[in-house]
């Protein structure tokens, strides 16, 4: 496991409107290692990771104090173009979402938007993703089909692999199997395990045991407070918080 | 007792009975129509100049006009109309200012057309000196049916899933990216629809016509847009009132040929609906 930092935050505060909805949170993302958020529902999970992309610059109203960076370089400094960093920096969403566009089309937006228009690097990056994503074999004859054809498993490593396909370093992931059955969730956990060898892995999840299966390192959230943050193994054999504890336990949440 | 199969029948009575009362004086329109318009319409009443004052040949100047006008409506409204629309749902600061246009627009559809044509009058034929021409009436149309555009225009961008919108910031488009090719393909049916209400507002409406291009009878066609035209609502207008004698038969043929001109400038934007609703489905 690498020790080098990807991706920092640095006493992070963020707002809603005037709803705190993350309080002071610092926390470090190692390269090549997959980190794991949980805590109940409404405690931050999503808006954190958000940050880290700088997609909650959409919603308006909203206010950060605090840092965050990227191979040390602060993201939400004048200089940072949001664009530049979501190139570097892609999610998959809770619900699986494809465009309503072919399997192919799907794939290959990330590098249109991107001005890559070679017509054979195109494809090959398609092919590339597709398989990085294990989707490879269930789709090679129908790539010109309407990607909403697919199940919700196939739909969601579609995601994935359309996210592969613009060459991120980290990927974030949130919730991705909230929608899915046990045998898709397990292949898309395989592939997060396989995933981390190239990329820096951040997943949100209120399942703990997905947590304790596929993370190096966890981090347990609770009414926007960072509780407790460290190797997976630790946090759940050894809870340094009582409050730790309570959650993993099942007590509450 | 109460009992639900006969509270089924009675609610299913009344819905269909509803269903009926809408149905039918539109039904009866479109057969008194052609019933009694069918029997005059011949090649040559499509294709003819009007004869005899008006009372006999056919009404070709009148029909091409009315092409002329609608074509002339749709040109200059749906672009403005959509860029307006784009920039009030996808750009526009929720603020005092915005919010204040967007109700005025939604306004702005329920002006009597009569004012529209006094005010292209004002605007266009007099000010801007084009005159009564296809240009100043085409002008005036399209003024009047850019509300219903970029009203249509707004529902549809609005209703493209945020999701949609997210995942294409989250790949590094821009905003103006997503909107190009993530909302606007996913909002094309909606405004399509807006454009088939414009369109055939645009073609039945004789007052915004009235002062702005219509000419009473012009045995020829306009050889530019800054000619007078006949126009098919204004034509029916005066052989129903201003001339004495005209056949019932060439009256209800002129609206029978309204009506079908309209159709099929509908059916055309339906037919392109219709494929982009196939490909897009979520
Ligand atoms: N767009 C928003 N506007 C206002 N409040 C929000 C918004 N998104 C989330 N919140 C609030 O912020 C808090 C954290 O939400 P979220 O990050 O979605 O939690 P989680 O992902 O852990 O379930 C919640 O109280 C939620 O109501
Ligand atoms: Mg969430």
């Amino acid at each position: 496991m690498d020790e080098v930092v990807k991706m920092k935050a640095e006493n992070v505060n963020f707002f809603y409107g005037k709803t705190q909805a993350l309080k002071d949170i610092s926390l470090d993302i190692h390269a090549h290692s997959v980190t794991a958020i949980i805590g109940p529902s409404g405690c931050g999970k999503s808006t954190f990771i958000r940050l880290l992309n700088r997609m909650n610059d959409l919603i308006p109203h909203t206010q950060l104090i605090g840092r965050v960076y990227l191979d040390c370089q602060d993201v939400f400094s004048h200089a940072a173009d949001p664009v530049e960093l979501r190139r570097r920096v892609g999610m998959v969403f809770q619900k699986p979402n494809p465009f309503p566009k072919s399997i192919f089309e799907n794939i290959a937006y990330g590098l249109h938007v991107n001005n890559i228009k070679d017509k054979d690097f195109v494809e090959t990056r398609v092919i590339e993703s597709l398989k990085k994503a294990a989707l490879w074999e269930e789709v090679r004859h129908r790539l010109h089909e309407s990607a909403l054809k697919l199940s919700g498993g196939q739909q969601q490593r579609l995601c994935i692999a359309r996210c592969l396909a613009v060459s991120p370093e980290v990927i974030l992931f949130d919730e991705p199997c909230a929608s899915l059955d046990p045998i898709s969730t397990a292949k898309i956990e395989e592939l997060i395990l396989e995933l981390k060898k190239e990329y820096t892995i951040v997943i949100v999840t209120h399942n703990m045991q997905q947590a304790a299966r596929v993370a190096d390192y966890t981090a347990f959230f609770l009414l926007g407070e960072l509780i407790e943050f460290n190797k997976t193994q630790e946090l759940f054999t050894a809870p340094k918080d009582k409050k730790t504890e309570a959650y993993i336990t099942g007590r509450f949440g | 007792m109460r009992n639900p199969q006969r509270t089924e029948k009675i609610a299913f009575f009344f819905l269909f009975l509803a269903t009926l009362v809408i149905a039918l004086p539109v039904g009866l329109v479109v057969i008194i129509i052609i019933s009694k318009g069918l029997p005059a319409i011949n090649w040559q009443f499509l294709s003819d100049i009007p004869r005899q004052g008006m009372r006999s040949g056919g009404i070709f100047p009148a029909i091409m006009g009315t092409v002329y006008l609608v074509t002339g409506a749709i040109i200059f409204a749906l672009p403005i109309g959509l860029l307006a629309a784009v920039y009030l749902s996808e750009y526009a600061k929720d603020n005092l200012l915005t919010r204040v246009i967007k109700l005025a627009i939604v306004n702005l559809a329920g002006v009597p057309s009569v004012v529209y044509g006094l005010f292209g009058l004002a605007l266009f034929v007099v000010f801007f000196k084009f005159g009564a021409s296809i240009l100043s009436g085409s002008l005036t149309l399209g003024i009047m049916i850019l509300p219903i555009i970029i009203t249509a225009s707004r529902e549809a961008l609005e209703s493209v899933p945020y999701s949609f919108r997210e995942v294409s910031y989250s790949l590094g488009a821009s905003k103006w990216q997503t909107i190009r090719h993530i909302v606007l393909p996913n909002a094309i049916p909606g405004i399509l629809t807006g454009t088939i209400l414009g369109l055939g507002r645009a073609a039945g409406e004789t007052a915004p016509i009235l002062f702005t291009v219509a000419a009473f009878y012009l045995p020829q066609l306009p050889k530019s847009i800054f000619d007078q035209a006949m126009a098919l609502p204004y034509h029916l207008y005066v052989i129903s009132t201003q001339v004495p004698n005209v056949d019932e038969k060439i009256r209800y043929a002129t609206a029978l040929v309204l009506l079908v001109l309209v159709l099929c400038m509908n059916l055309v934007a339906i037919l392109i609906r219709y494929q982009f609703r196939k490909r897009k489905k979520w």
